[in-house]
């Protein structure tokens, strides 16, 4: 058989295309496929922070939703006692988180009121350091996680924390769950807990409990890495506290005032 | 021997008495026991195998523990092509809803005790109310 020139190119190109289907087809399907469980290479594509505007945070006397959200589903513990009191989210007046900015005669409004706290998810976390275990370390995505099956109760992470974010369990927490949530696990006698901000609702696409539960839309978060996100736009061009900022731990809780 | 009427008698004796538990068993018909987890009655199928699972299911549980806590992995993928979550609770107590049926069957037989439950809650706890 005698190929013309014309025929040849038409065959060539088509065998072409049909050898290019498949591969094409695998790239193209690709597209629409859902994210992939996170690897420490997506997860370091983020970096989570948080701001809180106190004076919106202040509107709403004695509100308390965030604390009660976050404490219902995490079946954090309420003994009643300030000595073994289980802190994940709580409050302090603004003279004692503050106590650097205490002056006669400014910021006399504020001095007295609360400010929220929470575990600040330091960039440079002196808790991880401490712990003998490696039962605390920081993720990829900056979140300062804790594994309960492996802490020992040493609580030196406790006397390295300067934010006095992380309690101890004295005894068995679960007689003082108001209404246990399944979903989380509560903790047992002899570990130490502290805010994991929401690692469990992240995974899930979901913001933390505290940020969802503000009706004041006082708490910020987001992923600090990205320029365009809410929380970058929030810091930008503003006075931005941070709790003592001078031990060098990179707290990534803001205070804007 | 001197004082063989004595010694061989205590001997007898003590071995009798060591070995009570098991004459005590034999005969109460307890040395046959044979644990019987109760299986659920709708799902066929577990993740794996169940020689595998028999055998396995604490590494199994560790590593997803290892996975989900250390490295934000919640996806496991079974022998079946299955993918399922890496939950106790959402996956495995979601079929084998209350764990002393299931887990403790084994478990008290073998002289097992785990701490699983002293933090994770398995679906009929909270229902039975036995806590609150």
């Amino acid at each position: 058989m005698e190929l013309s020139r014309r025929t040849l190119f038409k065959i060539a190109g088509l065998t072409l295309l049909g050898l290019s289907a498949k591969p094409g087809w695998k790239i193209l399907s690709a597209l629409d496929q859902p994210e992939p469980s996170p690897t420490p290479e997506t997860l370091a594509k983020k970096k989570w922070g948080m701001a809180i505007e106190l004076k919106k945070c202040w509107q709403d006397e004695g509100c308390k939703d965030c604390i009660d959200a976050c404490h219902r589903i995490h079946n954090v513990p309420d003994l009643g006692t300030l000595k073994e009191e289980i802190k994940w989210i709580w409050t302090s007046p603004y003279d004692k988180v503050f106590p650097e900015h205490e002056f006669e005669v400014t910021e006399e409004d504020y001095q007295h009121k609360p400010v929220l706290l929470l575990c600040n998810q330091c960039d440079d976390p002196p808790c991880v350091r401490y712990c003998p275990t490696r039962a605390t370390w920081k993720r990829e995505d900056g979140i300062v996680m804790m594994d309960f099956h492996r802490c020992i109760g040493c609580r030196y992470c406790m006397a390295g924390c300067p934010y006095g974010s992380r309690s101890f369990n004295w005894r068995d927490p679960r007689p003082f769950i108001k209404k246990v949530n399944p979903e989380f696990p509560t903790r047992t006698r002899g570990v130490v807990e502290k805010c994991n901000f929401c690692v469990e609702r992240l995974e899930q696409g979901l913001i933390p409990a505290c940020v969802e539960a503000c009706k004041e839309k006082a708490l910020i978060f987001g992923n600090l890495k990205d320029q365009q996100s809410e929380i970058r736009r929030v810091l930008q061009n503003k006075v931005v506290y941070q709790r003592q900022p001078e031990l060098g731990t990179k707290p990534k809780v803001f205070y804007i005032l | 021997m001197y004082d063989g009427k004595k010694i061989i008698p205590g001997l007898i004796l003590f071995v009798g008495l060591v070995t009570s538990p098991l004459w005590y068993n034999a005969v109460s018909g307890k040395a046959g026991y044979v644990p019987k987890p109760e299986l659920p009655a709708d799902k066929k199928e577990c993740i794996e195998p169940k020689a595998y699972i028999r055998i396995n299911h604490k590494v199994l549980l560790e590593d997803w523990k290892e996975s989900v806590v250390r490295n934000g992995v919640r996806i496991y993928k079974a022998s079946n092509k299955k993918n399922y979550n890496m939950d106790l609770n959402r996956t495995c107590m979601s079929c084998h809803k209350d764990k002393t049926k299931f887990c403790d069957q084994c478990h008290n037989y073998a002289g097992v005790t785990n701490k699983c439950w002293d933090c994770h809650i398995y679906p009929t706890q909270v229902k039975e109310q036995k806590i609150k």
